[in-house]
């Protein structure tokens, strides 16, 4: 079966950890650093990659567009 | 079990691209507040010019507020009105190159209180551009005045106990009101809360570029969005309090397309 695999790059540094992105996903991958960036903030990183199907809503609804999303379909 | 396999490397590259931030929009950070609306509307916008391949023929109009600033991320001609005066610099604009795409993109307290006179002639001469109206209930740049369309008992820094609707007067569906105008040709209000939202206002804002190209008049978008830092909410609380609050007051939905009514709530008014 073919499989569906996604990810996402987030830009660190402009990321101001709104938690938007966090909320749209609904595979439930992404979580917020405790570390914080340059300007003081929590950014999100993957916590599950696996999971992560490349649907992209974390990027549309990404209020700063930090985020970009690859998607590729892998055969078994 | 393969699949466990996979790499991030495997995936993460060019020919795997979904989506990425259009390149309309430029590097700078945004300087809006964390979860502020905003950043979306403006991305959309940009997106649909970008799809488009219009930008060398579009101007923006920003006037004064918090989207004074598109003409920093907007990465495209835009010219900066006075406080609630951009349809009045559109209509020139339009008006001394009808082939240019020209929109105005304006907050509540601008559109709606400040520029209420421009707005409503522009909207009923019926000039060709689109005006972006991004709604959130409060003067956020000034730091969380009432605006005209702040709801009824909404706390705002000058209504610190709730708007008393006797006093202070009932809150303005100025796109309701734009739509019963007949030179508007496109009349819709849209979110940008959830991926859902922001893909209807996507194709919007499509629409709306599209009437231009076609000479149809005037196209009207109104966008609930929120202002967490004015509101003093976290981005995900205010988006919470928004759905349970705004929506049912100014609720989504197309009001008037091609210049036939369409909403339900605007004929029975």
């Amino acid at each position: 079966m073919a499989k569906i695999k996604g990810a996402i790059v987030i830009d660190i540094e402009k990321c101001k950890g709104c938690e938007l992105c966090l909320v749209a996903c609904p595979t439930d991958v992404i979580r917020m650093e405790k570390k914080v960036n340059g300007k003081g903030y929590h950014f999100a990183y993957m916590e599950q990659p696996d999971n992560c199907t490349g649907c992209a809503n974390c990027a549309v609804v990404c209020p700063d567009g930090v985020i970009t999303v690859y998607r590729k379909k892998f055969e078994d | 079990m393969e699949a466990r396999n996979i790499k991030l490397e495997e995936i993460i590259r060019d020919e795997n691209l979904v989506y990425t931030k259009t390149s309309l929009m430029t590097d700078k950070p945004l300087s809006f507040c964390p979860g502020c609306g905003h950043g979306v509307a403006h991305r959309v916008i940009m997106e649909v010019v970008d799809e488009m391949g219009i930008q060398a023929d579009t101007i923006g109009v920003a006037p004064v507020g918090c989207s004074v600033l598109a003409y920093e991320f907007m990465n495209i001609d835009m010219q900066q009105a006075s406080h609630g005066r951009a349809p009045a610099v559109a209509t020139g604009i339009k008006r001394c190159w009808p082939d240019k795409y020209v929109f105005t993109y304006q907050g509540d307290g601008d559109l709606a209180a400040i520029g209420t006179a421009e707005t409503i002639h522009a909207c009923n001469r019926g000039e060709n551009m689109a005006i972006f109206f991004v709604n959130n209930g409060i003067y956020g740049m000034t730091g969380g005045q009432m605006a005209p369309t702040t709801l009824p008992g909404m706390r705002s820094s000058t209504t610190p106990y709730g708007r008393d609707v006797a006093l202070m007067g009932n809150p303005l569906k100025i796109t309701e009101l734009v739509a019963m105008l007949p030179g508007t040709c496109f009349v819709a209000r849209h979110t940008v809360h959830t991926p859902l939202a922001v893909r209807k206002f996507k194709k919007a804002v499509r629409m709306a570029f599209e009437n231009q190209k076609l000479n149809k008049g005037l196209s009207f978008i109104e966008i609930v969005s929120n202002c967490n830092s004015g509101w003093k909410m976290t981005p995900v609380q205010a988006n919470k309090w928004m759905e349970e609050n705004m929506l049912p007051y100014f609720p989504p939905g197309d009001i008037k397309v091609n210049g036939e009514m369409v909403s339900k709530t605007a004929k029975s008014e």
